[in-house]
């Protein structure tokens, strides 16, 4: 990990939203008209990293711990509250209209190609916004359809892709720039399996071979093992880990569940060290802790009283690794 | 500039698909004119005392209205641009290294023009060879038609300007509804959409003078008739120019400031 090149440093950064807030009803929504009650949320609470170059970064959180608002401010959408940042020796949002040359951007929940025309008029319009050099746009076009597979679908008008199809030409248009740092906010929500492998390898390839330094965000647990070397966690406007996927499946990660189809008739069998989750007819499962008990262990007690036919084994997901940094920092 | 010349270009493309829109359109703009021009004709005839403008004139100014309806229109609205504020999707518009002023006017300049153009050739070839009084007359001279075609196109800058003000004022207020219907209802009257400047008493006429919105419609509409002559227009050239100005730089300023303080919707 090259942590100390610092393409990315933010330093201190917090916001805060005003919302307004009424409790349901119509009684309430006309007190609302003379006097508004706001509340202060704050999305980010001093947030802190730095970024080297050729890194791809994993952000994840759960909803509204602030992924998209901090993936805002980088890409100069938002203006924070308070702190620094430091992108490439801009600040975004002070010299945005420069500084966004340089970058590319994927919302995953919103779409940047025009809706009734063919993508490639989308395309071409952002050529002309960005100023691409007619054989540079050539070059990224051909590399984007080939690595992407878009021959067939970009001569279509935008409403007529599938979404797996949008999301590709999406992450294409966001490329054609050749920018050096992509934000992807949530680029797989919503795709099938085949169409997430496509953008994982995709993205995997772009840092690879181009160097594109890469920050994403999402809730596939999938995602991040197969494309991040390194997790920025984020819960409740403030930064809970930074570190590598492996050195946090090490300290919350290391529990695992065990599910057991069996045959035969019995009562609940306890096994100690496990945890049992559940015991119905034909199936047990159980939560046990790989340093502590393995798994021929688990297996060979049951057998003793019924016959194991099948059995699965899970690692625990992100949602509990967050719930438990969550009770770790008691928010 | 050649981003923003691109940027019309799609949105040109885009608004000329809506050819059924445009047919009823036409069938409207066509049966509100007639209306307009009975109830005129009906008032000339009764009318005892001394017309402030000929009925052949005010029959002129009442077709080049529907003509070019979505040149003055301030109610003719890009959906688009409420849902990108209200929706979100604002936030693609910030991550591309253009002003965002000069990207909405040229989206909203290229969506009046694609109607327009959908409009008024149609309209103009029935306008022309429809039986008196109902027709349309040509302007008096050529220098009167070259004016019309500036101050027209002067004016349609103007209401852009003017529009670009119900979009910034989304910003903080969420909802297009009030701003749309405060500047176009109040707008609309003192451009002599609903009664033509010059048949509005005197008192009226002075604010109407005042106020920017009778430069994008009365203004350029007279001009061609020559009910305001060549000299006249020439000054009011200046004052369309000095309007599209002062509107432009608040419009500017007014959009920095709700920048600098915008909220992405949702997620």
């Amino acid at each position: 990990m090259s942590r100390n090149n610092g393409m990315i440093r933010l330093e201190g950064i917090g916001k805060s939203f005003k919302v307004a807030t009424r409790t349901a009803g119509l009684k309430e929504a006309a007190k609302a008209l003379f006097a508004r009650k706001h509340t202060v949320v704050e999305a980010l609470k001093d947030i802190s990293f730095s970024i080297g170059e050729g890194e791809v970064v994993g952000y994840i959180g759960p909803n509204g711990a602030g992924k998209s608002t901090t993936i805002k401010v980088m890409s100069g959408i938002l203006v924070p509250d308070d702190g620094s940042c430091s992108i490439m020796g801009y600040t975004p949002w002070k010299d945005r209209a420069e500084y966004v040359k340089h970058i590319g951007v994927v919302f995953g929940q919103r779409s940047q190609l025009w809706w009734d025309v063919p993508v490639l008029d989308s395309f071409e319009l952002l050529r002309d916004i960005y100023k691409i050099p007619e054989a540079q746009y050539k070059a990224n076009i051909s590399m984007l359809t080939e690595m992407l597979a878009l021959e067939t679908i970009v001569q279509m008008p935008v409403r007529q892709l599938s979404l797996g199809q949008r999301m590709r030409c999406e992450i294409a248009a966001s490329l054609l720039h050749s920018p050096k740092l992509l934000f992807l906010d949530e680029p797989t929500i919503g795709l099938d399996a085949v169409s997430k492998l496509a953008v994982r390898s995709f993205i995997k390839k772009l840092n690879k071979e181009q160097g594109v330094t890469v920050i994403l965000t999402t809730h596939d647990m999938s995602d991040i093992e197969a494309l991040a070397s390194r997790i920025l966690m984020i819960g409740k406007g403030s930064l809970l880990y930074d570190g590598s996927l492996e050195e946090l499946k090490g300290r919350f990660g290391s529990g695992k569940t065990v599910t057991v189809d069996y045959r035969g008739e019995s009562g609940p069998i306890e096994i100690p060290g496990a945890a049992m989750l559940e015991w119905s007819a034909e199936r047990a499962v159980y939560s046990f802790d790989p340093e502590q008990l393995t798994l021929a262990e688990i297996v060979s007690r049951l057998s003793a009283f019924v016959e194991v036919v099948d059995i699965e084994v899970v690692a625990k997901d992100i949602d509990e690794m967050i719930v438990r940094l969550y009770e770790e920092h008691k928010i | 500039m050649r981003a923003y010349a691109s940027i019309w270009r799609l949105r040109f493309i885009n608004g000329m698909q809506y050819r059924a829109a445009a047919l009823a359109g036409i069938a409207t703009q066509l049966f509100f004119g007639f209306v307009f021009i009975m109830i005129f004709a009906a008032f000339y005839a009764s009318s005892t005392g001394e017309t402030p403008i000929s009925l052949q004139d005010l029959i002129t100014y009442v077709w080049l209205q529907q003509i070019f309806l979505s040149f003055i229109m301030l109610w003719f609205r890009d959906q688009e641009l409420f849902d990108l504020i209200t929706g979100g999707n604002i936030a693609y518009e910030l991550c591309r290294p253009l002003e965002l002023y000069p990207h909405w006017y040229a989206k909203l300049l290229a969506q009046r023009f694609a109607s327009a153009v959908l409009r008024c050739f149609p309209l103009l070839t029935i306008i022309f060879i429809i039986p008196e009084p109902y027709r349309m007359s040509l302007p008096p001279s050529i220098a009167s038609f070259v004016l019309f075609i500036v101050t027209l196109l002067l004016g349609l800058l103007v209401v852009v300007a003017i529009s670009m003000m119900i979009y910034i004022s989304v910003f903080w207020t969420m909802s297009p509804i009030g701003s749309i219907l405060m500047i176009s209802v109040v707008g609309e009257f003192l451009a002599g959409m609903i009664i033509p400047v010059p048949l509005m008493p005197k008192w009226l006429q002075t604010i109407a003078y005042i106020l920017p919105f009778r430069w994008t419609t009365d203004f350029p509409f007279r001009v061609y008739s020559g009910h305001i002559p060549v000299s006249e227009a020439l000054w009011g050239i200046g004052i369309q120019l000095l309007w599209l100005l002062i509107l432009v730089l608040a419009g500017r300023a007014l959009m920095g400031r709700a920048l600098r303080s915008v909220v992405v919707q949702g997620g």
